[in-house]
């Protein structure tokens, strides 16, 4: 029997994304494009800006030549890998196993070897075109600095396409084999443990292990342990270090087709053993992934306490805040991303622990006020970026319920309501623990906790209510993953609005800070005064338009939604 | 007690329920038929709320849907074909959340659900997570969220699908009971022998117009046709050509 073609089993995956593209352009899509357009530019020139000025003075060090560009591009690319392998892991688990097209591709007369090759595609597409997007803009910044040539393009892309396709083919053979070995469902919980768990040690690792000491040579005894320290590889048998070596062999003029032949000889044998693998427990796997969960559930734990502690709410808003609980936790995708949450939350401190700003020198003061007020907008940002992952996706995750919402007599200000409130007060929570930790750990003046805190308070208030908004005015009904709502054109749209709030209110609260700044450092005496009262008024004015605003907007949204 | 003004709904230029006047009085049940994409769905879920009529409104029970959503939705109860629930609740948890909305809670709600429950054969099922459910055991699920708050009226839609006959036969009865008591239930259905001995009105749906309505006996008066089959009148009515066509190319190679 003649075989389909790989291009041909993966048919529905590419017309549906044809599709889509052809849906956007003639909803106006073209505005969505050049905001894409727009602000992918500015990150790609933003990197290669930085990258471009580090690699520029890193070359100007004569002694050492290309040595700690190519140690940093072994750790960038190190990290890539490191990356790639998690996101394919978890990938190969929605794409082999839990994909709504398997049962007719299972069905069907297709071979073993096609459906691995197709869904092998499928999964390193899927979980690569991020960190290859990224690489793009740092790779150019190396050809530029170091004069590769018009042949360093293809030649890069030789060296990285293998560099992505192993930890694919590892990332679908884990899968593969958890699978088999743990009960069907559970395999899914556990990975995402497994592997937010993984990704949290890999962060916490990176930072207690301090790679910006690369860059203060005078902290070793002399240049030769310097030296001996870069020229030995990062981690010789990994790819990234052979693509590293690959990449930095051309860029010195000093081409060894080595690093190349073992990347791609690599590559074509871990794809054969992925492939034999992969005929050899597919089936079982496969088989075990269909079966269904057995969970039973009381669900009294959640009843007697926010239950309880919610009496006094109407029936129809308590209700609907105990089931968006319960899902949240019951939903492990969810609730393990709390395991990152909180490595992150360790570093962030650990780093403005780190900083070296109490050294009693005279301008101390006015560093522990600056750092103290940046923090709002780096806090403010990574409560964005939590609020974008969490709350975003609140009403899309709704989508294929809402016929039930709809035909309720439920009110939408209460859906909306509870979906606020279940995503605010941990925010709040968070965003309070962040900038009081941060300031206490800072030694800040009692005036600059009270601001900090009730900066926070507004600002918290004011994302959550935008991300529930834009996750609303751009809802993703159809999504089979829920992790990519938030990479999704709304999300981007979201991030910005949230990002240009915070700069207005950070402008608009300098000029109080400044004005305290400078009463403390001319030794005058501190009072709070009708300029900065105004300040104030004008930041909290920012922040609750911010806030009602977009719920309004959301309303209105929500009530024209059909299904 | 369900009725429909004008109804009409349009996607683009397309005409999916095209300005459709019904009337289902209290205590009778009432048969949607019609070919698939004849526009039964669009106009059950018009009545629910879950669509906006593009002209024309829907009246339950005197309230307006779309003005007096509220008021109107209390007295309804939905059954969609397609059972999508969440997943990571148990069935119990789901039908008192249900009753949430509908603001019922305590024991009252309580005794419903067990009530509901062993009516459905579910009662063993109940604390377990919704994801673990077969497609009818789901779709029993649905059904009995729609009556959790004893409403007036049901609009249903194809209600068969998925059920084993035994759930089938329990849903025709409690259908039949719940009219009898004085409800009024609105359902679509592909099912013409279920149509037959179920309603005691029909609608067929074609093209999103309403081509007959009546009692089987009405409709067959109304288009001559004697003593036929509701089937025969169906495609009579509903392009029975397409059918001969299609029984020629299936028997072809015979």
């Amino acid at each position: 029997m003649i075989q389909p073609s790989l291009l041909h089993v993966l048919q529905p995956k590419w017309r549906t994304a044809l599709q889509r593209l052809r849906e956007e352009r003639a909803s106006g899509g073209t505005s969505k494009l050049v905001v894409l357009i727009l602000v992918g530019g500015a990150f790609w020139a933003l990197v290669f800006w930085i990258l471009y000025r580090i690699l520029k003075g890193l070359r100007a060090a004569q002694e050492l030549g290309p040595l700690i560009p190519g140690k940093m591009l072994g750790l960038i690319l190190l990290s890539f890998v490191s990356i790639l392998i998690l996101s394919n892991v978890i990938t190969a688990l929605s794409s082999f196993f839990l994909a709504k097209d398997l049962d007719l591709l299972v069905s069907a007369p297709v071979d073993w070897l096609r459906l691995y090759l197709a869904k092998l595609g499928e999964t390193l597409l899927h979980s690569s075109w991020m960190v290859a997007l990224m690489a793009m803009p740092i790779l150019t910044a190396y050809g530029v600095v170091f004069k590769g040539g018009i042949l360093f393009a293809p030649y890069a892309i030789l060296a990285v396409i293998p560099m992505l396709i192993l930890p694919a083919v590892v990332g679908s053979a884990v899968t593969l084999i958890l699978v088999n070995i743990f009960p069907a469902r559970r395999t899914r919980d556990l990975l995402s443990i497994i592997a937010l768990g993984a990704a949290g040690g890999v962060i916490l690792l990176f930072r207690l292990i301090r790679p910006e000491q690369l860059a203060r040579p005078e902290g070793f005894r002399n240049l030769l342990d310097f030296v001996i320290l870069l020229r030995g590889p990062t981690s010789p048998f990994l790819p990234s270090e052979w693509t590293s070596q690959a990449i930095m062999g051309f860029l010195r003029h000093e081409f060894d087709p080595l690093p190349l032949i073992l990347l791609w000889s690599t590559a074509a044998a871990f794809v054969t053993f992925g492939a034999l693998l992969h005929r050899a427990l597919y089936p079982q796997g496969f088989t075990k992934a269909q079966e269904g969960a057995e969970r039973f559930v009381r669900g009294v734990f959640w009843r007697w306490t926010v239950g309880s502690l919610l009496g006094w709410l109407p029936v129809a808003k308590r209700e609907f805040v105990l089931k968006d609980i319960k899902l949240f936790f019951r939903d492990t995708t969810q609730w393990s991303q709390l395991i990152l949450l909180a490595v992150l939350v360790v570093v962030y401190l650990f780093n403005i622990q780190a900083l070296p700003l109490h050294r009693g020198e005279p301008v101390g003061f006015f560093y522990v006020n600056l750092v103290s007020f940046l923090n709002l907008g780096l806090a403010g940002f990574v409560l964005a970026s939590i609020a974008a992952r969490f709350i975003f996706p609140a009403v899309s995750l709704e989508g294929r319920q809402m016929w039930l919402l709809r035909s309720s007599p439920l009110d939408l200000r209460a859906l909306l309501w509870s979906k606020y409130w279940v995503g605010t007060i941990p925010l709040l929570i968070l965003g309070l623990i962040l900038t009081g930790l941060t300031n206490a750990l800072l030694q800040v003046t009692p005036f600059m906790m009270i601001l900090s805190l009730a900066t926070m308070t507004a600002i918290t208030l004011a994302i959550s209510a935008m991300a529930l908004a834009f996750g609303t005015l751009y809802p993703q009904f159809e999504t089979e993953n829920a992790a990519q709502i938030p990479t999704s054109f709304g999300g981007l749209v979201f991030m910005m609005a949230t990002i240009a709030l915070l700069a207005a209110v950070l402008i608009v609260l300098s000029r109080a800070v400044y004005t305290y700044v400078r009463s403390a450092w001319e030794g005058q005496a501190i009072g709070v005064t009708a300029e900065m009262v105004a300040w104030f008024v004008v930041a909290a004015a920012l922040c609750a338009a911010a806030t009602t605003i977009p719920l309004r907007l959301a309303l209105q949204k929500m009530q024209t939604f059909e299904f | 007690m369900i009725r429909l003004e004008n109804l009409t709904k349009l996607y683009g230029s397309f005409v999916a329920v095209d300005d459709i006047t019904l009337h289902v009085p209290r205590g009778v049940l009432y048969g949607c038929l019609g070919p698939n994409g004849a526009g039964k769905t669009t106009t059950l879920r018009m009545i629910a709320g879950i669509l906006r009529p593009s002209q024309g409104r829907v009246l339950l029970g005197g309230d307006d849907v779309q003005k007096n959503p509220l008021a109107a939705k209390m007295r309804l109860g939905f059954i969609p074909d397609r059972p999508f629930v969440y997943d990571k609740l148990t069935g119990a948890e789901f039908l008192r959340f249900v009753a949430g909305l509908y603001g019922q809670q305590g024991d009252v709600v309580e005794r419903r659900v067990a009530e509901l429950l062993e009516v459905f054969e579910l009662t063993s099922w109940k604390d377990e997570l919704i994801e673990a459910y077969s497609h009818g055991m789901r779709q029993k699920l649905i059904i009995s969220s729609a009556l959790i708050h004893r409403p007036d009226c049901i609009v249903v839609d194809e209600p068969m699908v998925g059920l084993d006959p035994k759930a089938a036969r329990l849903l025709k009865d409690i259908f039949r009971q719940f009219v009898h008591r004085g409800g009024t239930v609105l359902m679509s259905t592909h099912t013409l022998e279920v149509a037959e001995a179920m309603c005691d009105q029909i609608a067929i749906i074609q093209h999103g117009k309403i081509v007959a309505a009546g009692t089987v006996g009405d409709v067959r008066r109304q288009h001559q046709a004697g003593d036929a089959s509701l089937e025969e009148l169906f495609l009579k009515l509903t392009g029975g050509a397409q059918v001969r066509e299609l029984i020629e190319v299936l028997g072809g190679g015979a």
